[in-house]
Formats: structure tokens, C-alpha cells, sequence
């Protein structure tokens, strides 16, 4: 059984389709990358899954529960967490704090044992006592991936991870991706970490499914390579 | 630990102040702590959890209203107070409950609309308030078990055990994991509700919290004092607490008890030689915008005192 069945979504921004009709399903344990152009809709429709945006029509089953009208709060509770794709950490807090947030979420009766691990696990531990706003910005997209999976989620939404990460950090965000037990739902106009990473992948274009398939399908795939991989995209 | 031995440090200077101010000082000071826990309950949903309210006054005043009420229809002081502490946190919940639907200049408008039409209520039914006038409290009423509230001394050690339990109380919120959401609200709400939690929930709580304390501060400055009037419903006791905290430093734990003393002293020693003491005020609040935006403590915090809390 999928762990994630969303149908029929639609989120329209006044006449920017932005969503417009999406089935988008998740196997428990794969690393799925999403893809698109810019303004494709991608965070679009990972805010209509995380509940950060509320859905105009369709449904969402997550490990057969109807979760459509949850609160976003609440579906973490489920196990989705989502990393946003402007890094959003708490500037003013120091880099303990932001990973404690997410780790007391879990009900962890060691806060600190479990803070420090989720920061080994990014190469941030021995930055905890520093500000959150005082961390160069690949450090703080690095933070912003520990306060996800320290809320130890069953799937991990991650919005450009690697944005703005120099190829040693990439490698070590591969390394990440691949030790962790959850489903991970990843965008990333990285071609190659998407080639590396993913098991399938879903290419969004102006709302709507354009192809899905493992990375060589969609490598193949002609309309792909017409509608984004051969056009301005592939820069990335 | 350092700052648990800063915290009661303070505590003990005040115990000691008791018996090397002045006796002038006593009332004054019993005043200003039992205020100053208005001021910390302020501080908890302004300060931490970042709900700018302009209708304390409500809960400060349902406090003294209801222990103010029962003990001068011959209730037992003690649940009287008790009364006034459950009607702060209750009165706050109920106006959290639709107020918080709105944030930011909306929030303010609402909570201030609740807090005036109280106050208006309260002169409405004067007959059974008291009205603008109020009531004063016979000297039976101001007595909780053997403490006699009439007695300087009495009054000085029950005022000092009230601001205790309160800035022992921040403190150990701030330090638990609620305080940690709270500031996280305060930070970035969104991000917080990304982070599993329910934002709503957490600031209502903050809301309630503040409104107990804000309602024991009312209720035992009525027992302490002897009156109850309207004045205290009114918005200037709305602005005040602001004032306070934004002086001693918003966010802090000794801030408000530190802004409460300042501002206290800076009006009564104004007013001895000026009548245009409200102008000191102002050029006071004028300086600390200008040179301590984060409030006194708030700014020392900033400038290397990191571990502030
Ligand atoms: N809150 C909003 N209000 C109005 N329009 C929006 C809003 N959010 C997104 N849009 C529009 O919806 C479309 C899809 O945006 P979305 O952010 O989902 O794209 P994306 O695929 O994530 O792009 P990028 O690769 O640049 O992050 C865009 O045209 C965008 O301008
Ligand atoms: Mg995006």
C-alpha cells in the first residue's frame, strides 16, 4: 500500500493555476524527487501535502488516513515534516534550540542527547551554542535539514536542500539522504543528486504531471528533455 | 544555575531593603512588587510568546473585582484570592479564545475593545461596583488567616513572597520546553506550526498564564490597599505594564520588576519638584526608544550578557 495518495488536487492563486490536477502517490521507503521549471508549482504542491496551504479540491490519504482538512500542525504529529525551501531557522535562537524544538515535538525524554544526535548527523554539533542567523547559509540549510529529521518523521519533505551547498556539503547531504530510514520526497534542481538520489522521479510543468518515472525513464522521455531537461533548466 | 543565584540574589536584597529603607519606602515598594507582578505577567504573553495586548487591564481588574466583590460581601478572604487568580486566567482564556482569531493591529484593537467595554460595565453597574468611586475594604476583609494586609510589615513579606513565586515561576518557564515554544511563536509562528505544534494552543496558554498573574496582582493590590475602583479597568492600567516591560526589557525575567521600580521612582521623584511629571515620563520612554530599544535589560543581554533570560 502507498505510504502518501493525493487525487484530483487542485490550488489555483487567483488565475495562476499553480496546482491544477494533480494524483501524486508515495512508496513507503523511496526517496522521490520532484522536478520542474521555476514556477512549476512544486512548492505549491508539497504545501498542499505538508498542510502549509489549504486544498481547493482533491483529496490526501497518508498511510490510508484522510488527512485533506488536518491542520499542518497535526500531520506532523502523523509524520510529515517539511523543510522549507527559504531557509526558515530561528535567527534569533541559538542552533541548540532550533533542533530541541523539533526534537521535544517527539516526546523525547533526552533533549539534549537527541538535539546533539540530529546535529552529528548534519555536521553541526559542534556549532550548537552559536545563533541560528550567525551560521553561514549552506550551515543554516544544513540546520534547517536537522530540525527535519530530528522530528523523526515517516516522510521527510525537502524543499532545494542543497541550494546554496558546496559539492563537499553535497556529498555529505547524499551520504544523509541515504542513511535515513523515512520516505523522502525531495525538489532539487540539482540534476545529478536527483539522478544519484532518487528511485523515481514526478516532473511537474505549469501545474500538472508532465512524466513520472525511475531516472533513466525519465532521462528518455522526450517530452521531458523538451519541457525541461535540454531547456533553460539544466544549468542547475 | 548562575542566573537561578542572580535571581534569588535579588529576591534577598529586596527582603533585606525591608529592613534598611526607610519606612517611607515600604509602602512604595509593597506597591511596586505586587505591580511588578502585573508586570510579569504582562511579560509572559507580550514579552515571550510576542501578543502585543492593550486589554490587561481587564484581567488585572477581574482579579480585583472578584476577591474585591466577595470579601466585601463577607467572604473568606483566602478563596476570595483564589477567586481573583481564577478570574484573571479564566477571563484571559475567554477573550484569548476569540482575540487570538486575529493577529498583529488587530490583536490590539480586540483586546482593547474587551477591556473597554469591562470598564464600561463597570460604571454601568455602579450600584453593584462601585462604579467610577469604587469601595474600600474594612479591615476585616484584608485579613488572610493571620496576615494582617493593613500592616506595612505584613503587607512588605506578602508582596515580596507574591513577586517570588512570580519570577521563580518565569524563570522556570522560560527554561522549560513550553517557554521554548513560546519564544519560538514569538520568533516565527509559521515556522513553528511547521514544526508540529498548535500555535493557537500554545498562545492561549501563554494568554492565561498572563492573566493569572495579572489577576493575582489585582486581586491582592485591592486586599492590600483597601479599594477597589474603576481607574484600575481603564486603559491606562492597560498601557502601563507595556511601559514597564519595554523599560526593564521585554522578554527578560527581572526586566519587569526592574521597569516597574524604575518607572515608579521616576514619577514620584518627578512629581516632588515638577507638576509636568507625565513629561519626564514621556522623555524618559523618548530616550529608552532611542538609546535601549530592547528595554534596559533587554540591551545589556544584547551587548554580551547572552545567558540572560
Ligand atoms: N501565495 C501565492 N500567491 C500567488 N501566487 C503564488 C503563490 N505561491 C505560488 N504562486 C505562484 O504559483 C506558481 C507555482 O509556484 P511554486 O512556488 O509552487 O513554484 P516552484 O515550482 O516551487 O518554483 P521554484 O522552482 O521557483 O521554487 C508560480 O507561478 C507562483 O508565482
Ligand atoms: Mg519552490
Amino acid at each position: 500500500m502507498s505510504l502518501l495518495e493525493a487525487r484530483g488536487l487542485i490550488c489555483h492563486f487567483g488565475g495562476v493555476k499553480a496546482i491544477d490536477g494533480v494524483d501524486f502517490d508515495l512508496e513507503p521507503g523511496e526517496v522521490h524527487a520532484l522536478i520542474g521549471s521555476n514556477g512549476a508549482g512544486k512548492s505549491t504542491l508539497v504545501g498542499l501535502l505538508s498542510g502549509r496551504i489549504p486544498v481547493q479540491a482533491g483529496s490526501i490519504r497518508f498511510d490510508g488516513r484522510d488527512i485533506t482538512r488536518l491542520p499542518a500542525h497535526a500531520r506532523v504529529a502523523c509524520g510529515i515534516a517539511y523543510a522549507f525551501q527559504i531557509t526558515s531557522v530561528f535567527p534569533r535562537l541559538s542552533v541548540f534550540d532550533n533542533v530541541a524544538l523539533a526534537v521535544q515535538r517527539t516526546g523525547a525524554r533526552d533533549l539534549r542527547a537527541g538535539t546533539m544526535a540530529a546535529l552529528d548527523r548534519v555536521g553541526l554539533a559542534a556549532l550548537a551554542d552559536r545563533l541560528a542567523g550567525a551560521l553561514s547559509y549552506g550551515h543554516q540549510r544544513l540546520l534547517e535539514i536537522a530540525m527535519g529529521l530530528a522530528l523523526a518523521p515517516r516522510l521527510l519533505i525537502l524543499d532545494e536542500p542543497t541550494q546554496g551547498l558546496a559539492a563537499a556539503e553535497i556529498d555529505s547531504f547524499k551520504a544523509l539522504v541515504r542513511s535515513l530510514p523515512a520516505t523522502i520526497l525531495l525538489i532539487e534542481h540539482n540534476m545529478e543528486v536527483v539522478m544519484d538520489l532518487a528511485g523515481r522521479i514526478t516532473v511537474l510543468g505549469n501545474g500538472r504531471v508532465l512524466a513520472r518515472g525511475t531516472p533513466a525513464e525519465i532521462r528518455a522521455n522526450p517530452v521531458v528533455q523538451a519541457a525541461y531537461l535540454g531547456g533553460r533548466d539544466a544549468d542547475a | 544555575m548562575r542566573m537561578l543565584a542572580l535571581h534569588l540574589g535579588v529576591l534577598a536584597v529586596l527582603a533585606a531593603a525591608q529592613f534598611l529603607l526607610p519606612a517611607y519606602h515600604h509602602t512604595n515598594a509593597a506597591r511596586i512588587m505586587v505591580l511588578a507582578v502585573y508586570a510579569i505577567g504582562y511579560n509572559i504573553a507580550f514579552g515571550y510568546t510576542g501578543l502585543l495586548s492593550l486589554g490587561h487591564a481587564l484581567f488585572f481588574a477581574a482579579g480585583m473585582y472578584a476577591t474585591g466583590l466577595l470579601v466585601d460581601r463577607g467572604g473568606e478572604p483566602w478563596l476570595a484570592l483564589l477567586a481573583g487568580l481564577v478570574a484573571g486566567g479564566a477571563v484571559a482564556g475567554a477573550v484569548g479564545l476569540l482575540a487570538l482569531r486575529t493577529a498583529g493591529p488587530a490583536f490590539m484593537i480586540v483586546t482593547l475593545m474587551f477591556a473597554q467595554a469591562f470598564h464600561l460595565a463597570i460604571l454601568y453597574w455602579g450600584g453593584f461596583t462601585g462604579g467610577d468611586e469604587g469601595f474600600t475594604l474594612s479591615g476585616a476583609a484584608r485579613r488572610l488567616g493571620p496576615l494582617d494586609l493593613a500592616d506595612p510589615t505584613t503587607r512588605y513579606f506578602v508582596a515580596l513572597a507574591l513577586v517570588s513565586v512570580a519570577m521563580l515561576g518565569t524563570l522556570a518557564l522560560v527554561r522549560s520546553r513550553l517557554g521554548r515554544v513560546l519564544v519560538a511563536v514569538r520568533e516565527n509562528e509559521e515556522r513553528t506550526r511547521m514544526l508540529g505544534y498548535d500555535t493557537f494552543r500554545a498562545k492561549l496558554l501563554a494568554l492565561m498564564l498572563s492573566g493569572l498573574a495579572s489577576g493575582a496582582a489585582g486581586s491582592t493590590y485591592g486586599l492590600m490597599f483597601g479599594y477597589v475602583g474603576g481607574s484600575f479597568a481603564a486603559i491606562q492600567y492597560s498601557i502601563l505594564p507595556l511601559i514597564w516591560v519595554l523599560m526593564g526589557g521585554a522578554g527578560t525575567v527581572l526586566g519587569p520588576l526592574l521597569g516597574t521600580a524604575l518607572m515608579f521612582y521616576l514619577i514620584d521623584l518627578s512629581s516632588s519638584v515638577t507638576t509636568a511629571s507625565q513629561a519626564v515620563v514621556g522623555a524618559a520612554l523618548i530616550g529608552l526608544i532611542l538609546f535601549a530599544p530592547r528595554g534596559i535589560l533587554g540591551t545589556l543581554r544584547e551587548r554580551g550578557l547572552r545567558g540572560l533570560p
